[in-house]
């Protein structure tokens, strides 16, 4: 079975269910879709332990009740198959599905960069820690160290404070005067989610940051290095994460343009390439009340409502505002990129270790000579490392996108779904 | 309240917990092997690393991205 829908949008977080509930209206052919079993995005995440705010639920609920919206969850983009063609993967079936219009609002992923001991079992990223106790996972009595920078780091203290765990330490790479400068505008989450997580227990420090993960099999403790001085933390999860990247793979192999690391778009949310728009974190990381007004813009735009479109600008000017706030007060240290040690393995699958890397002058070369990338994650962990810590700039992912079964991949021959 | 099975051992778990969340309360809280022959266990926790990629019922899948079942068979060691 091959499929057809007016408007693809991929992702189903803030973005992509407010494109889908602004396009709705007009009746438009929709299909939304997201790797992950439920939607919702990575901000508003449910499971036995996730709390979602009405305006998650609310959507949510919405969403159902549109008869012209379908939505894949647990489905991802495993190809291109020709001219506004997607071949498909959920866990049953590999199909293809065509479009007219195609919004992206495939999100941001954590920044993970490697320092000693990041392998180590009980090493998390910090909004990995958050997902995995939304998940199901019980962290009760543990004792929990929160490293890295932004916004997260607070987030994924709550979720663990809330849930029982013992949060030793907030460290905090960017700078105090950085943090306050950002804590004096008129955002009001600096408050609330320190007030969440008991900064008064003065568990918080700026100008910190991770230094090694210790242990055997897993995790025993962490050094943190705190101005001039370091300590050393005995905790069982170690929740590391330093901000977030946009997800623009599947944008840059599609031939959108990628500026500093996001899909570039116009005010109408259009990317370069004729009815593809963008809308969300996969633009630049600016918060889910950022990706909502964005998402909605594009999912009007789709739709041929432009002045509805217009009259969101400057709601969306609003939030640009803060976001780029956001990412002044937390921008990355510099001696943050200097963590690793010539031991310490970059690329997880396939076990590459900095030293084998330092010795090439680009990603393709070090790539071809060590095989760093080429492992099941397609080096969105590794490449995305090795461009922060050494500037290499990763080219367009190759198909297939993500590991996907043989069944599927024939189905790019058969231009429909083998049964 | 789904039951399944890690590894050889039975595990009961609130309903919509994923794989992952599961596997990180048995055993050795791990998810694979890598090829150096070091454990490792979920880092992400959102689909992008693939270091929770698991065996479930014979199928590789993401172990984040995946919610327990009844019956479901994950297994952790090739």
């Amino acid at each position: 079975m091959s499929q057809h829908v007016e408007l693809l949008i991929l992702g189903a977080g803030p973005a992509g269910m407010s494109a889908a509930l602004a396009a709705a209206p007009s009746g438009m052919t929709i299909a939304v879709l997201d790797d992950n079993p439920l939607p919702g995005g990575q901000i508003w995440r449910d499971g036995p332990q996730a709390h979602l705010p009405p305006q998650a639920r609310d959507m949510r609920t919405q969403l159902e009740q549109h008869s012209n919206i379908q939505l894949h969850s647990a489905t991802k983009v495993v190809a291109l198959a020709g001219a506004k063609r997607l071949l498909l993967e959920d866990a049953e079936r590999g199909w293809v599905l065509s479009y007219d219009k195609l919004i992206l609002c495939t999100g941001a992923r954590e920044l993970l960069l490697p320092f000693p001991g990041w392998t180590l079992p009980g090493v998390t990223g910090a909004g990995g820690l958050q997902a995995l106790i939304k998940g199901g996972l019980r962290v009760a009595g543990e004792r929990v160290v929160v490293a890295g920078t932004g916004p997260l780091l607070l987030a994924s203290a709550a979720t663990a404070h809330l849930n029982g765990a013992k949060v030793q330490r907030i460290a905090e790479q960017a700078s105090l005067a950085s943090v306050s400068r950002f804590a004096s505008g008129l955002w009001a989450w600096p408050s609330k989610a320190l007030q969440a997580v008991g900064l008064r227990n003065s568990r918080y420090r700026t100008s910190a940051h991770v230094v090694q993960a210790l242990g055997h099999d897993r995790l025993e403790a962490v050094r943190i290095r705190l101005g001039h001085r370091e300590e050393e933390i005995p905790c069982e999860r170690l929740a590391c994460g330093f901000s977030l990247v946009p997800n623009v793979e599947i944008g840059q192999a599609l031939g959108c343009q990628v500026v500093n690391r996001a899909i570039a778009v116009d005010q109408w949310q259009a990317t370069g390439l004729a009815d593809h728009y963008a809308a969300g974190e996969c633009t630049g990381f600016g918060g889910s009340e950022l990706a909502l007004v964005e998402g909605r813009i594009a999912g009007l735009v789709a739709a041929g409502e432009n002045d509805q479109a217009r009259a969101l600008w400057p709601e969306r000017q609003r939030w640009q505002r803060f976001a780029d706030r956001l990412n002044r007060a937390f921008a990355l240290r510099p001696d943050i990129k200097q963590l690793a040690r010539p031991d310490t393995l970059v690329c997880r699958c396939e076990d590459v270790p900095l030293s084998a890397l330092t010795a090439h002058n680009g990603w393709t070369a070090a790539k071809l000579n060590t095989r760093c990338g080429m492992g099941a994650c397609q080096g969105r962990i590794c490449s995305t490392a090795a461009q922060t810590l050494f500037g290499w700039e990763p080219p367009s992912l190759r198909a297939p996108f993500t590991p996907a079964r043989i069944a599927t991949l024939v189905c790019l021959d058969e231009g429909g779904e083998l049964s | 309240m789904p039951d399944l099975n890690i590894d050889g051992q039975p595990l009961r778990v609130a309903d919509g917990t994923t794989v992952a969340a599961a596997l990180m309360s048995v055993g050795d809280q791990c998810s694979r092997t890598s090829l150096g022959g070091q454990r490792r266990a979920p880092l992400c926790g959102m689909g992008i690393c693939q270091e929770c990629r698991v065996s479930i019922d014979g199928l590789r899948r993401l172990a984040c991205q995946t919610l327990c079942r009844d019956g479901m068979r994950v297994e952790t060691r090739p």
